[in-house]
């Protein structure tokens, strides 16, 4: 991997030049509060103050509603307009963190599991993703716990790191990345000595991932399921947030004899989300749904797809309205007695 | 505090409860903790961080079906279950209420008159910064009203943690899931989304007890119960006091003045 160095006053300079490149720039963005990625007109816009941006990246490569092809009828024939991916911008994400960008791993394991989806892998492609490494953390955040870290460059096309206030050490870790920095590489000096570990922020390891993996396995019929989720409301606010969560709904926007086909994002937490048309629902409680959420990112994914459903971004215990915290529950799975 | 932890497990000792709702310590804030033994009940708290309306879980079948239920209850949350009582979603006795005093102190309730009376008698928390948020955005001119609440709602992804986080949405299948006919479109896009918002504030017309769960509940911050408290001004100014009457939506009334229909 090649290691650089950019001022803190070159930043802005190279951002703007990659923008200007041709390229949509993705970055955090500061408003009412809330920090969110948005794109950026300018990267005056760009804010770096937060720990975590509300919602995750995610967005980039699985919107949260995207239409998937149209069609029309006209006098007993059909035309179809099909996704094209012609018309998909390059797209550079900037300021995400290492958990956000080692989450389109499982998302790309999720869209590659059997066919290639066209929308996702298309639109991966044409994304940069320029990350951040973490040098504050809060109460909610365990990376640390799931196999990341605070300064892990696995995901990323570019990863940053606060050397001082000064500037960033330059992790170029792929030739995406590579292809962002060569052509503006005067912006760029050489990388100086430091010890990147002593730059990234403490974050503590909370459990056991493997041993969570084991007793959840077998606790299929445990009762700790009714129990973690019974302050559980049902909403979808954790899935949404969640840089690894992918479930989503198929739907029809139709217009007379013409109309498109909608992919937009669901939950598992839903109570419709597994609703049969016979009126049976097999997760029909709280607790069989929240279940689920937590063996198909600790049991099921590992198992087909050899990687976890969850980077630690801690984001649904943030947004969770009853203060459903994962890092707790996981530990809580951690200790409980093998049911079988 | 104390207090409440001893009277909640010998209620729960001796059978007069089975379930007690209430709250316990949380990563930031209070949380909610469904207590259902004397050793849950050791992690019971009760003081003015406990805000947060668990009216909400009354109406989980799945929860508190047919099972002697108390809970603590903030001031919203009273009024929360003196509406579900009206609306027959609670029974009369079936619940047993606990509520603390602007002045901190434990206070049981043993009929939902005392309740109803509690509630007349003590002012509203504030709402200050509800009504500050009213003023601004009442002030604005149409257009920037509209850009205002375009860019807000804009924001929404359909998590439906405000319809989840309020005791008022107990229904078992919400206007947005009916899809024969698909009256509001699933997904998230500016339109629908206002169509959502709009759909659930005028079902809470007369209802809404005004807690601001919803908005407290948005992972994205969108001030959705600013939408709410302006709606409970309007009913309150055009049908009086909601308390003790019908929905001002499912009830008629020759002499009301109609003055919204222009």
């Amino acid at each position: 991997m090649e290691l650089k160095y950019i001022p803190k006053t070159s930043l802005n300079a190279w951002l703007a030049k990659v923008k200007d490149s041709g390229r949509q720039l993705y970055a955090p963005v500061a408003e009412n509060g809330k920090t969110n990625f948005k794109r950026v007109s300018s990267v005056d816009e760009i804010s770096m103050g937060h720990v975590q941006t509300a919602q995750s990246a995610k967005g980039v490569a699985f919107p949260r509603t995207e239409k998937l092809f149209s069609y029309a009828r006209q006098q007993g024939s059909v035309t179809l307009q099909d996704y094209d991916p012609n018309a998909l911008p390059s797209t550079v994400v900037f300021g995400l963190h290492p958990c956000d960008a080692a989450a389109f791993k499982p998302l790309s394991g999720i869209f590659g599991w059997d066919t290639q989806d066209k929308p996702f892998s298309e639109r991966m492609q044409r994304v940069t993703l320029v990350s951040l490494s973490c040098s504050k953390c809060d109460a909610f955040c365990f990376c640390t716990s799931v196999g990341g870290s605070p300064g892990n460059a696995d995901g990323s096309d570019i990863l940053l790191t606060a050397v001082s206030d000064e500037g960033y050490l330059v992790e170029i870790v792929t030739d995406k990345g590579k292809s962002l920095i060569e052509p503006h590489a005067a912006l760029f000096e050489a990388a100086p000595e430091v010890s990147k570990a002593e730059l990234l922020a403490h974050v503590e390891v909370k459990f056991s991932v493997d041993e969570v993996e084991r007793k959840i396995a077998d606790a299929f019929e445990s009762d700790v399921w009714k129990r973690q989720s019974a302050r559980c409301m049902g909403c979808g606010a954790c899935a949404f947030v969640c840089p690894a969560c992918a479930c989503f709904d198929v739907q029809e926007n139709a217009k007379g004899a013409a109309g498109d086909r909608i992919r937009c994002w669901d939950s598992c937490g839903f109570a419709l989300f597994t609703l049969h048309t016979s009126g049976h629902n097999p997760r029909g409680t709280q607790s069989q749904r929240w279940r689920q959420r937590l063996l198909h990112k600790f049991s099921y994914m590992p198992r087909r797809l050899a990687v976890r459903g969850c980077t630690g971004c801690g984001r649904c215990s943030r947004a969770c309205p009853v203060d459903m915290n994962l890092s707790e529950h996981l530990k809580e799975l951690e200790s409980i007695h093998r049911t079988s | 505090m104390n207090e409440l932890r001893s009277k909640v497990k010998e209620l729960l000792g001796s059978n007069a409860l089975e379930l007690f709702i209430g709250y316990e310590r949380g990563t930031r804030l209070p949380r909610p903790l469904l207590a259902a033994s004397a050793e849950d009940a050791d992690r019971l708290i009760f003081d003015e961080y406990c805000t947060g309306n668990l009216a909400v879980y009354l109406t989980r079948k799945d929860l508190v079906g047919g099972k002697k239920t108390g809970i603590a209850a903030s001031y919203y949350a009273m009024r929360n279950i003196c509406r579900l009582l009206d609306e027959n979603q609670l029974q009369e006795g079936a619940i047993k209420i606990f509520g603390l005093t602007p002045e901190g102190t434990l206070k049981a309730f043993d009929t939902i008159a005392d309740v109803r009376r509690y509630l007349q008698e003590t002012p509203a928390p504030s709402k200050q910064v509800e009504d500050e948020w009213v003023q601004e955005i009442d002030a604005m001119p149409a257009a920037e009203r509209w850009k205002f609440w375009t860019s807000e709602l804009s924001k929404c992804f359909k998590c439906y943690a405000c319809r989840a986080a309020c005791p008022m949405c107990y229904c078992t299948k919400c206007i947005v899931e009916v899809n024969r006919p698909q009256w509001v479109q699933p997904w998230a896009a500016t339109l629908s989304n206002m169509e959502w918002q709009i759909n659930r504030v005028m079902h809470m017309a007369g209802r809404c007890a005004d807690c601001g769960a919803c908005g407290t509940a948005c992972p994205l911050g969108i001030p959705v119960h600013i939408i709410a408290h302006k709606m409970a001004e309007m009913v309150r100014q055009s049908f009086g006091e909601p308390a003790g009457k019908g929905a001002v939506l499912s009830t008629f009334n020759p002499n009301d003045e109609e003055n919204f229909i222009r």
